[in-house]
C-alpha cells in the first residue's frame, strides 16, 4: 500500500488567475458609473429647477463616491489578476488569484446594488416627480405628523390591551386542546372548532362583523361598547386562535420524558402542566410569540374599517383633504419604525434559542 | 408478606409482546437486579410497576393491595414508588435545589424551609451541596443522575426503581452514581435495578433475575446466577458479556 502511494505522481493543479472575471467586473463598474454620472446630471438639474437642490446634491455626491469605489475595486481586481499571472511561486499566484476573484465579485455586487438604487431614484423623479409628490411630500408629512401621532396612540392602546388578552385567552384554548382522555374530548373538540373557525376567517371580516354586528344585536353590555373595544374583541378572537397554535406547539414540544419524570413523582396532569410543561414551553416559544405581536401591531390598522379613528383613518382623512397620500406615508413610517427593533429582538432571541439547543439544553 | 408481588403480567405494544406472563416478588429491604439482553422487558417492567405504562393483563400488588386496573389513585401510588431514569430527566428550567424540593412541597405539604433542609442534607451526602443553586445543564451526567436520585428520595419512597441509570454516563462517571446506590442498599432501601453493570449487580444485589423474552427466565443469588447459571440462555448471555469484556 505504502509502495503504490510513493509511485503516484503528483501533478500540480493549474492556477486560476481570474483574468476574465476581473475584466468583466471593471467593465460593469465603468458602465455603472457612466450611467450614474448621466443620472446625477439630469436629476440634479431637475431638482435645481424645482428649488430643492441641496438634499439631492448630498445624495448625488454619495452615489458618485460609491461608483468611484466600485471602479476602484474592479481596477484592483484586474491588477491583482495581472500580478497573479506574473507570479513565480505557485502558492503566491493562487493567493493573488483568489484575491482578484474576491474583489471582482465585490465590484459586481456593488454595481448591481447601485444600478437598482439608480433605477429607484429615476422612479422618484420620472413624470415630473409624480411619485415623490404623491408619497413623499415632506411638508405635508411634517404638518400631519402631530395629528397622526396622537391618533397612533389609539393603535397602541388597542395593541396593548389585545396582546394581554390574547396571551391569556390563547393559553386557555391551548390547554383545552391538549386535555387528555375521554373526559377531555368535548372541550378539546370545541377548542379545535374555535381555532379552525377563526384561523380561516380573515381578520378584517371578523372585525367588520363584530364592530358592526354586535351593536345591532341590542344585547345588554355588548351592544354599546366603543369601536376600539369591538376592535379589541375581534383581534383577540382572531389572534387567540393563532397564538393558541403556538402555545400548543410549545406544549407538545416538551419532551415526554420530562412529563414522565413529573408524573412519576406523583404530580397530576394539571400540576405537571403548571410546574413543568408550561414554563418550559413558554421559554421555547418566545420568538414565535414575538412575531405574532408584530403582526398584531400591524393589524391594528384594520380597525379603520369600523370607523375607529386610528392613525390610518386619521391619515386617510388628511390624505383626502389634501389630495395627496403623504400623510399615509407618515403612518407607514410609524409602523415600520416601531417594528424594526422588535424584529431585531426576535432575531436575537431565536439565535439564543438555537445556541441553547445546540449546546444540548432542553 | 412481600412488599411487591407481580403476578403473571403481560404487556404488548400492538402485536409486539414485551412481557409475557412475568411473575416476581420483592421483599422489604431487598435489592433485586434485572439483567438480560436489550428488549427483554426490563424497562417495561419497571415502568409498569409505577404505572407509567399499563399492563395488558395480570396483577401487581403492593403490600397485598392491587395497583393494576382501574380505581387506583396513581398520583398517590407514584409518591411511594420512586423511579430514576436513564436520561436523568431533571427539569431544565429549575435549579438543582428546586428540582428536589418541588414535589415534597407541593405534594407532601412540606414547608420550603423543611424541604430545603432535607434536600441540602441529601445533596451534601451525595457531594453536591455546592451545586444546589446551579441549573442542571451546568452539571455533568453523573452529577445530574445523583440529583435525580435525591429528587426521588425526597418523597421517601418505600420502593425505588432504577432504570439503567448508568447507561448514559461516561465510564469515569459511573462509579460516583454506583457508590450512591451502594449506600442506599446498605441503608435498607428496597430497590429494583435494571442494569448492564454486571459487576455491580453481583456485588450489591440480594437476588438477580435474568429476563428473557418477557419472562423471568432464571433467578437466584448473584453467586448462583453468575457462578453457576442453570439455564442455557443465561449462560449464553453471560458468555457474550465475557466476550465483550464486560464481565
Amino acid at each position: 500500500m505504502a509502495l503504490t502511494m510513493t509511485e503516484t505522481v503528483r501533478v500540480p493543479r493549474p492556477v486560476h488567475i481570474h483574468r476574465l472575471r476581473s475584466a468583466l467586473s471593471v467593465l460593469v463598474a465603468l458602465a455603472t458609473s457612466g450611467l450614474i454620472a448621466f443620472s446625477i446630471l439630469r436629476i440634479v438639474a431637475y431638482a435645481y429647477r424645482q428649488g430643492n437642490g441641496l438634499e439631492i446634491a448630498v445624495v448625488a455626491a454619495l452615489f458618485a463616491l460609491l461608483s468611484a469605489y466600485v471602479v476602484l475595486l474592479g481596477a484592483r481586481a484586474v491588477a491583482l489578476s495581472a500580478r497573479a499571472g506574473r507570479a513565480v511561486e505557485i502558492h503566491h499566484a493562487r493567493e493573488l488569484g483568489a484575491q482578484a476573484s474576491l474583489r471582482s465579485w465585490n465590484a459586481l455586487a456593488w454595481s448591481c446594488a447601485l444600478l437598482i438604487a439608480t433605477g429607484l431614484a429615476w422612479l422618484l423623479v420620472l413624470n415630473d416627480a409624480a411619485v415623490s409628490r404623491t408619497f413623499f411630500d415632506l411638508a405635508l408629512i411634517r404638518n400631519s405628523s402631530g395629528e397622526i401621532l396622537s391618533a397612533f396612540t389609539t393603535n397602541i392602546v388597542i395593541f396593548a390591551v389585545s396582546v394581554v388578552l390574547i396571551l391569556v385567552w390563547a393559553l386557555v384554548i391551548a390547554i383545552a386542546r391538549t386535555l387528555p382522555g375521554d373526559a377531555g374530548r368535548p372541550l378539546r373538540l370545541m377548542a379545535t372548532a374555535y381555532c379552525d373557525l377563526f384561523r380561516g376567517l380573515p381578520s378584517v371580516i371578523t372585525i367588520y362583523l363584530i364592530g358592526f354586528g354586535l351593536p345591532l344585536t341590542n344585547l345588554p353590555l355588548v351592544s354599546a361598547l366603543s369601536s376600539s373595544t369591538y376592535a379589541i374583541i375581534a383581534l383577540t378572537l382572531t389572534y387567540g386562535a393563532y397564538t393558541s397554535e403556538i402555545y400548543r406547539a410549545g406544549i407538545e414540544g416538551v419532551h415526554h420524558s420530562l412529563i414522565a419524570a413529573a408524573r412519576s413523582l406523583g404530580f397530576s396532569h394539571a400540576m405537571t402542566l403548571r410546574h413543568v410543561v408550561i414554563p418550559i414551553a413558554l421559554r421555547n416559544i418566545v420568538p414565535p410569540l414575538m412575531n405574532d405581536c408584530i403582526s398584531l401591531q400591524k393589524d391594528t390598522a384594520l380597525v379603520s374599517v369600523i370607523g375607529t379613528i386610528d392613525a390610518f383613518n386619521q391619515s386617510k382623512i388628511i390624505a383626502a383633504n389634501n389630495f395627496n397620500l403623504s400623510a399615509v406615508t407618515t403612518v407607514a413610517i410609524l409602523f415600520v419604525a416601531i417594528t424594526i427593533p422588535q424584529a431585531r429582538l426576535v432575531d436575537r432571541l431565536t439565535q439564543r434559542a438555537q445556541r441553547r439547543r445546540r449546546a444540548g439544553g432542553a | 408478606m412481600a412488599l411487591l408481588e407481580i403476578d403473571d403480567i403481560t404487556k404488548h405494544y400492538g402485536t409486539h409482546q414485551v412481557l409475557s406472563g412475568l411473575s416476581l416478588s420483592v421483599n422489604e429491604h431487598e435489592v433485586v437486579c434485572l439483567i438480560g439482553p436489550s428488549g427483554c422487558g426490563k424497562s417495561s417492567l419497571l415502568r409498569c410497576i409505577n404505572r407509567l405504562e399499563e399492563t395488558s393483563s395480570g396483577e401487581i400488588r403492593v403490600h397485598g393491595e392491587r395497583i393494576t386496573g382501574e380505581g387506583v389513585d396513581l398520583d398517590r401510588l407514584r409518591r411511594d414508588i420512586g423511579i430514576v431514569f436513564q436520561a436523568y430527566n431533571l427539569f431544565p428550567h429549575m435549579t438543582v435545589l428546586r428540582n428536589t424540593i418541588l414535589a415534597p412541597m407541593t405534594l407532601l405539604g412540606q414547608s420550603c424551609a423543611e424541604a430545603t433542609d432535607r434536600a441540602m442534607a441529601l445533596l451534601e451526602r451525595v457531594g453536591l451541596a455546592h451545586k444546589a443553586h446551579d441549573y442542571p445543564d451546568r452539571l455533568s451526567g453523573g452529577q445530574q443522575q445523583r440529583v435525580a436520585i435525591v429528587r426521588a428520595l425526597m418523597m421517601n419512597p418505600m420502593l425505588l426503581l432504577l432504570d439503567e441509570i448508568t447507561s448514559a454516563l461516561d465510564p469515569e462517571l459511573v462509579a460516583e452514581v454506583l457508590d450512591l446506590v451502594r449506600d442506599l442498599a446498605a441503608g435498607g432501601m428496597t430497590m429494583i435495578l435494571a442494569t448492564h453493570e454486571m459487576g455491580f449487580a453481583r456485588e450489591v444485589s440480594d437476588r438477580v433475575c435474568f429476563l428473557y423474552q418477557g419472562q423471568v427466565h432464571e433467578e437466584g443469588t448473584p453467586a448462583e446466577i453468575f457462578g453457576a447459571p442453570r439455564q442455557e440462555k443465561t449462560r449464553a448471555f453471560l458468555r457474550d458479556l465475557v466476550k465483550a469484556g464486560r464481565l
